[in-house]
């Protein structure tokens, strides 16, 4: 029965992207795992419905029979999200996109990142800006990846983005939310989904951000960087549920000062 | 006649399609392909001609964040 109303909270708090319905609110990257079957394991156990994907050269002459990567989370049952991860000029992200659509047969939803930096991964903004405004001319729909800066975001849903995504920490730091103050003012002011991406260690910090009212949250690194990534995978499936149905039950006020939670009344001693 | 697949120098037959190339190399599934920066759509493999010197560039969908 718990169970049952557990699910039921989620089916009645769709996340909407793209005019689409997805149930779980985590979504994850398919990188840095050991191999194709632990990616595999880790994504079921997190219950994403979407999946991060980058864009790499096939492998000439070496095992062309080696499983691919689709056909093991195939695209029949996931949102496939192909990333421009790697990508530090407008055109090498727009390039990847567009091979992002042939190659998933004109699916256009795409991830979009451009970096400035490769000790911070922090993304390069007036590149995301303008690669943003060419990507969504060319009629794709963008998840970008930004900054915690609250003007840049909402510059990014007025430019047409269908979600933005600014990191809480450095891709791949593991640090949490760093500054939650900012995350919130982003959120307050959006008319698009908002979902934290990059900076998750561990599944209270996702929790924070579901907290914040944060639509979503996309992570890669705190689930197959744990030594149990399977196991991570779950933490940050139930982090993400209890962090959003928390953000929706309204936290009491913070109070310097107790308060008693039996009754005064009514006491014999 | 010699061109470059992924960056690297290849010998192709002189009548060589995009689709003979694939399947010389074995590869299948899902893919996208670029000649010189163009992307050539799948359904044109089978007529799209190699030249030499072209910059064939063959892509594929890996684990990444």
């Amino acid at each position: 029965m718990n169970a049952v109303l557990a699910s039921q909270a989620v089916e009645n708090d769709p996340l909407i992207i793209a005019g689409k319905t997805y149930r779980s609110r985590l979504l994850v990257g398919t990188g840095k795992y050991r191999d194709l079957d632990e990616t595999r394991r880790a994504t079921e156990a997190s219950g994403a419905e979407i999946i991060t994907v980058a864009l790499r050269r096939s492998n000439i002459g070496q095992s062309p029979n080696e499983p691919n990567l689709l056909d093991v989370l195939p695209p029949s049952r996931y949102t496939i999200l192909p990333n421009t991860a790697g990508c530090y000029t407008v055109e090498d992200a727009i390039r990847t996109c567009r091979l992002a659509r042939e190659l998933l047969d004109g699916h256009d939803l795409v991830k979009l990142e451009v970096l400035g930096d490769a000790k911070t991964l922090f993304p390069d903004i007036p590149a995301t800006l303008q690669a943003a405004e060419i990507l969504v001319r060319e009629g794709f729909k963008v998840m970008v990846y930004t900054s915690d800066d609250p003007l840049i975001a909402k510059r990014l849903e007025e430019l047409g983005c269908v979600a933005v995504m600014p990191l809480a920490a450095p891709i791949g730091s593991g640090l949490g939310i760093r500054n939650p103050y900012n995350i919130r003012l982003i959120v307050e002011n959006a008319r698009v989904p908002i979902l934290v991406d990059a900076g998750v260690g561990t599944a209270s910090d996702a929790a924070i951000a579901m907290e914040l009212g944060c639509d979503g949250v996309l992570m890669n690194t705190a689930i197959a960087g744990a030594k149990d990534p399977v196991l991570m995978a779950g933490a940050m499936k139930k982090a993400v549920e209890a962090g959003r149905e928390a953000y929706r039950a309204g936290r009491i006020p913070r109070k310097a000062y107790a308060s008693a939670s039996s009754p005064l009344e009514g006491t014999f001693f | 006649m010699e061109i470059f697949v992924n960056g690297r120098p290849h010998t192709i037959p002189a009548e060589c399609s995009v689709a003979q190339l694939l399947d010389e190399l074995k590869l299948s599934g899902r893919l996208a392909t670029e000649i010189n920066r163009e992307i050539v759509p799948s359904g044109h493999y089978v007529t799209r001609q190699l030249r030499s010197g072209d910059r064939v560039e063959i892509i594929r969908a890996v684990g990444g964040g």
